[in-house]
């Protein structure tokens, strides 16, 4: 066997000299990456996998894995990150490369490696018997290793050293040790160039001409490095540091390197990069001359921001056959022309139906394509959606021409329904997965929101569907879907289920949904995975295999849930009532509002809301992951990000010039006192008469003594305490006349525009409600007439006092929106309507409870006993059943 | 750590020896001989756990009570209540022609027997094993000096996956941590070799990390101990997917386990011979150790039995033999001294296949 380095994940990887160059994902890598770091920081493991998936599909041969960051447990980090991405064949099936500067940290990731990854990295720095310890070690655990030119009088920087430090490092490993030679791969330290220091200048020279002779020297070793470093100095501006990569790796491959640590598919062709830039990179590069440093600063300043030649490019795609003109325009989105170019294609082919099915189709599997390998985002699929449908409305009176005479009615992949279940107005995931779908040739017909079962049923009827797709947002929704469920089932449909939306999940699919329905019931993640899902549903061969696998799936979920026996227990509610939140009332002052009673805001200006507009949910609304402002330069989508930012700043100023969107709140504050697990409201301080009672729920969680058992009404003074505490209830929107401007952009096929202006009129409901709550804690209630927070304050939750809203996890009972709009009056004083399902129209619309005491929080109820149920319901009035079916998602118990 | 010398220099060079002119066979299942003794639980409990609880531990002892576990299906432990039946088995497949026999210990780790709740006999269990396996192998050899026999330590792959999580909910949940799996193949491996094994063999790896982590015990105990023994590895491919449980290819298998320098590497149970075919075949093209397999008596039937003949077994492996993948050859689940006894007969004819020169580690 020849002496290869042999390398595994799930899969081997051989370094033949054939494959030249091996690229190592650096996206997760903490110290390399600010958008990785803050998903680890912040616990969102789910979306740091998706980056090490990323790096993968961008041709990542190995990935990197570094935790090594002060406020992180790097050896928790790393165990329970490589412990993830193992469990996803997907990413695991490429060698991990454990990096960090902290032997303990390597050791934590190896422990967790199946296959043979690489240690990065090991050193002479504390001396040789370190050293030896260390490669002793990584023997024993099947890994390579990679040997940085660091020794205990420092990192080398010159060539000699380089060469002399790895030198003596091959000695030890393969005398000392019997360390494989081909396991061996030195990183002979990239350092910055052009940064303005004269010792920096030779540093990529340095690197290349070590290479050359350590290639020489060991020609089993490998020569790897973080190819990054090279351009630190020119941060903030992609292209110039993407140039500067791709010469350095051109010298540096063709001197020996053979392996970099990249940002896999961000790197330019040398011949790709604009010469004059091309010319003074390498002048720095290879340090050609003295200047070279500030002849690049000169011209580098021309490159920040731009995207490419995206100039040249629009001038030039024009002057292309009209297949490839189609193409272009849908993948890049741009509607400007599409008319004339379908006029011209149409010209061009025997039947309209031709141009949609040869060069549009053709042109939307491209964009299907390269959405599906992650290349292209959401915002730009819908673009180019947009693109297709005023292709297809022109050719439409054609084609129906054509159909008339002809009596050909042309063919799809297939046909489903779509529906917002009934009781649910909210659509945004919906319309994205409609659109989807529909540049993948499917037939998709949407029935909108609020859809009773039945209609939805007959319309797959009528329309001889392929499937049914149901979508929902709020918790009574997943007893709506499990409801159709049955009804297809009760009714006898053969026409598999497809669920989604923000609430629904495998877990309730598998438990909740597919056990009524025996045609086959899929749960859809994201609008990325329906496409796949629905074209394995349509095909005949795939088809069988594909909903085994999904029924395998779902018993496999129900057998580890029944398996799982009783979680944590709960404490029985006496128990927890006893170990209720508990302050010093007698010593507490509630604050006594200045404005009392219901205050209404008619036609607020929209212009006072936009700086309190929270922008991170909106790129979540088009499934792109990270936070603002930082989005915008994520290396990934920032590009995509920046451009939907761009179109969303650029409607926002005409919803707010031209008035498209009416704002109404309505606010109350009242006398209050807490009575059990209850809050009382009254028509006055003296309490004499009481207008209602609000009820809430109490955590049954088996919690330390320290945290207590809480209940929204513990945030009241206790009625036997007399003291005159008070509750307040909003409710406003930002939504009232959308319908119009959503009619307007519908008839122009424009489903780009529809849905951002949903996404922002939901912003701008949310933001009022910040600002409003704001106004109260200043001047309504006025607890606080001197706060003054910025916007990222506010969206931390810095403030005194909350707001929680009935539906969300505090006080998961939508009902008690009934309450609150009664209170309030909510819809003859705002226009907004509660449907069947307890939601609000418009959706862009915000009501919830305001409590003023400084300890008052957030929180999640949690899983709820039957006693606590049983209780509840005969608060409010209800039988057990009804009880069980309002606060379904959180019983403890499976119901009668 | 392959610098290290050999605990018993002799019997490695015998075995090294033997290896180079021949096709060793490995014995056979060790359940189904064990079925036909129809032991309940009565049986397997013998005297020493007649009485519900572990008549030699120590009074205060908390692991001495077994409580209301039954112990019945607790193969091991027969090395300890039923050790003639276990010596009996071993004398079996060596009568059939085995070169080497298995110590029954492939339960034999504190995980598996905690099931049990005899995790308190884990070194116990390996020790007396492996001298069970010992005596009849050197009684054997006594008989036919110039076929001598040995003693494999036979390290499981334990009841637990160090890759896998067993929560679908959350994946990056483990049960188990690579560092409990090595804590437990060190105290397992030192029964073995103070019991007088010959050889390790980590064997029928499900999850690569466990057997990683078995390999890592390994090497701390050499380094540890200054000698070492000679190891072999053989994993498991499932099923016709051709993956290990934990989803490596057999070929990534090998890169992931390479490192230990093994005397030989192979695949064992799940499939039978024809079935594991391919994947021998890429072991054999690429391992510059020997190659073993072991495979079942077929797929099981309906019945979870296995039914595949000894002529047919043989046939398939005669197969292997003359197309030169194979240095050790025996069986796994439902095969018997009939078997190995058939495929004893059909490879001697064949030469053992002959290992790459250039990089043969472990003859150094």
């Amino acid at each position: 066997m020849a002496r290869h380095t042999r390398l595994s994940g799930l899969e081997p990887l051989v370094i033949t000299p054939d494959l030249l160059f091996i690229n190592v994902g650096e996206r997760t890598n903490v110290t390399g990456s600010a958008q990785f770091k803050k998903l680890i920081k912040e616990d969102r493991y789910d979306e740091a996998v998706e980056v090490a998936r990323q790096q993968v599909e961008n041709g990542a041969q190995i990935i990197d894995i570094n935790m090594d960051e002060g406020l992180i447990d790097s050896e928790a980090a790393m165990t329970r990150f490589v412990n993830l991405i193992s469990s996803e064949p997907d990413i695991a099936r490429v060698p991990f490369m454990i990096d960090s500067s902290k032997w303990t940290v390597i050791e934590a990731g190896l422990r967790c490696l199946q296959g043979k990854g690489i240690v990065n990295s090991i050193s002479m720095k504390e001396g040789e018997a370190a050293f030896l310890e260390h490669a002793r070690k990584v023997q024993q655990y099947g890994a390579a290793a990679v040997v940085m030119a660091f020794d205990e009088q420092g990192q080398a920087d010159t060539c000699a050293r380089k060469v002399e430090i790895c030198s003596r490092a091959y000695e030890l490993l393969t005398t000392q040790l019997d360390f494989l030679p081909e396991d061996i791969i030195f990183d002979p330290n990239i350092f910055a160039i052009a940064t303005g220091i004269e010792e920096h200048n030779n540093y990529a020279v340095d690197f290349i001409e070590a290479t050359r002779e350590l290639k020489k020297r060991f020609p089993d070793c490998h020569i790897s490095g973080g190819v990054s470093n090279v351009s630190f100095s020119f941060r903030g501006n992609n292209i110039v540091r993407e140039a500067i990569h791709s010469v350095f790796l051109f010298h540096a491959i063709r001197a020996g390197m053979d392996m970099g640590i990249v940002n896999a598919g961000a790197l330019t062709i040398m011949d790709d990069i604009d010469p004059p830039l091309r010319e003074r990179v390498e002048d720095v590069v290879l340090n050609r001359r003295d200047d070279a440093t500030e002849r690049l600063l000169e011209i580098a300043d021309n490159y920040k921001g731009k995207r490419g030649e995206a100039v040249v490019e629009t001038l030039a795609w024009r002057e292309k056959h009209v297949r490839e003109r189609l193409s272009h325009a849908l993948v890049h989105g741009i509607d400007l022309y599409v008319v004339e170019d379908t006029e011209e294609a149409r010209q061009l082919s025997t039947r309209p139906l031709d141009v949609i099915e040869g060069p549009l189709m053709d042109g939307m599997n491209v964009v299907g394509d390269l959405f599906g390998a992650g290349k292209m985002f959401l915002p730009q699929v819908v673009k180019s959606a947009r693109v297709m449908k005023k292709a297809v409305a022109y050719l439409l009176p054609y084609i129906e021409a054509e159909k008339l005479r002809t009596g050909d009615m042309g063919k799809n992949n297939g046909k489903i329904i779509m529906a917002t279940v009934k009781g649910d107005v909210h659509d945004i995931g919906k319309n994205i997965v409609g659109v989807v779908l529909r540049c993948n040739n499917f037939e998709v017909i949407d029935l909108g929101v609020m859809v009773p079962a039945q209609k939805i049923l007959e319309a797959a009827i009528a329309e001889k569907a392929d499937m049914i797709g149901l979508s929902g947002l709020i918790t009574p929704s997943l007893e709506e879907m499990s409801q159709v469920a049955r009804e297809m089932q009760r009714q006898n449909f053969h026409i598999p289920l497809l669920i989604g939306g923000a609430t629904t999940s495998r877990a309730h699919t598998a438990l909740k949904i597919e056990p009524h329905y025996k045609a086959g019931t899929v749960w859809v993640k994201d609008a990325s995975r329906a496409v796949g899902v629905a074209q394995s549903l349509v095909s005949k061969d795939l088809v069988e295999d594909f909903l085994a696998k999904v029924r395998a799936d779902y018993v496999d979920v129900r057998e580890r849930h029944r398996n799982r026996g009783p979680g944590k227990q709960l404490v029985p509610l006496e128990k927890a009532r006893a170990h209720r939140f508990r302050c010093d009332w007698a010593a507490y002052e509630p604050p006594q509002p200045s404005k009392p009673g219901v205050t209404i805001f008619e036609d607020y200006d929209l212009a006072q809301l936009r700086p309190y507009i929270d922008w991170t949910p909106f790129f979540q609304a088009w499934e792109l992951a990270g936070h603002y402002p930082a989005i915008l330069t994520d290396d990934v989508v920032g590009p995509q990000a920046s451009e939907l930012f761009r179109d969303a700043q650029a409607m926002l100023g005409k919803i707010i010039a031209e008035k498209w969107l009416t704002a109404r709140a309505v606010i109350g504050l009242w006398p209050a006192a807490n009575v059990g697990d209850d809050v009382e409201v009254y028509t006055d301080t003296t309490r004499t008469k009481r207008l209602t009672t609000l009820l809430s729920l109490r955590q049954q969680a088996d919690k330390p003594i320290e945290r207590p058992n809480l209940c929204l009404a513990d945030f009241i003074t206790p009625k036997e305490f007399d003291k005159p505490d008070w509750i307040g209830g909003f409710a406003v929107t930002a939504g009232l006349g959308i319908e119009e401007h959503l009619a307007r952009f519908q008839a122009d096929y424009d489903d780009y525009s529809s849905i951002i202006l949903k996404a922002l009129a939901d912003r701008l409901a949310e933001a009022f409600a910040e600002h409003m709550h704001e106004r109260v804690r200043r001047e309504f209630w006025g607890f606080v007439p001197d706060e003054v927070l910025d916007n990222d304050a506010l969206i931390a939750e810095k403030y005194r006092g909350i707001r929680p809203a009935p539906g969300y996890p505090a006080c998961p009972d939508h009902t008690e929106k009934t309450a609150l709009f009664a209170l309030l009056d909510v819809t003859r004083n705002t226009g907004i309507e509660l449907t069947e399902g307890f939601s609000m129209y418009p959706a862009a619309a915000v009501s919830g409870w305001y409590y003023s005491h400084p300890d008052s929080q957030y929180f999640v109820v949690g899983r709820l006993g039957k006693e606590q149920v049983e209780d509840y319901a005969k608060r409010k009035g209800w039988t057990l059943t009804e009880a069980e079916r309002w606060l379904a998602s959180n019983l403890d118990y499976e119901p009668e | 750590m392959s610098t290290l010398p050999w605990l018993h220099p002799e019997r490695v060079a015998l075995l090294e020896q033997a290896l180079r002119r021949r096709i060793l066979i490995l014995d056979g299942g060790m359940g189904t001989m064990l079925q036909a003794h129809e032991l309940d639980e009565h049986g397997f409990r013998g005297e020493r756990f007649e009485h519900g609880h572990d008549g030699h531990a120590q009074i205060h002892d908390n692991h001495a009570h077994p409580g209301g576990c039954d112990l019945k299906g607790n193969n091991d432990l027969l090395t300890l209540t039923k050790p003639e039946i276990i010596r009996g088995v071993h004398e079996a497949y060596l009568e059939a022609g085995a070169d080497l026999v298995e110590t029954n210990t492939f339960n034999s780790t504190r995980i598996s027997q905690a099931d049990y709740k005899l995790q308190h006999l884990a070194h116990e269990l390996n020790l007396e094993g492996a001298r069970l396996a010992r005596a009849a192998c050197d009684a054997m050899t006594a008989k036919t000096p110039h076929q001598p026999r040995f003693v494999i330590g036979v390290l499981g792959p334990t009841s637990r996956t160090a890759s896998l999580s067993p929560d679908v909910n959350d994946p990056g949940f483990r049960n188990v941590t690579f560092e409990e799996l090595a804590e437990n193949y060190t105290e397992s491996a030192n029964g073995l070799i103070d019991g007088g094994a010959d050889v390790i063999m980590v064997e029928t790896i499900f999850d690569t990390l466990n057997a990683k982590a078995a390999l890592f015990a390994l090497s701390e105990l050499f380094h540890q101990r200054g000698t070492r023994m000679p190891v072999m590895i053989s994993g498991t491919i499932t099923d016709r997917s051709g993956r290990t449980l934990s989803g490596q290819t057999a070929e990534a298998f090998y890169y992931s386990v390479r490192h230990a320098r093994p005397l030989s590497v192979g695949f064992n149970c799940a499939l039978g011979a024809d079935d594991l075919r391919p994947h021998i075949q890429t072991l054999a093209n690429l391992a510059e150790s020997y190659v073993s397999t072991h495979p079942n008596a077929g797929l099981p039937n309906a019945f979870g039995e296995y039914d595949e003949t000894p002529e047919h077994m043989a046939d398939v492996i005669s197969g292997f033999a003359r197309d030169g993948l194979l240095n050790l050859v025996g069986g796994c689940c439902g095969t018997t001294p009939a078997h190995i006894k058939a495929i004893a007969e059909a490879v001697r004819n064949h030469p053992p296949r002959a290992l790459p020169s250039a990089t043969q580690v472990e003859a150094a």
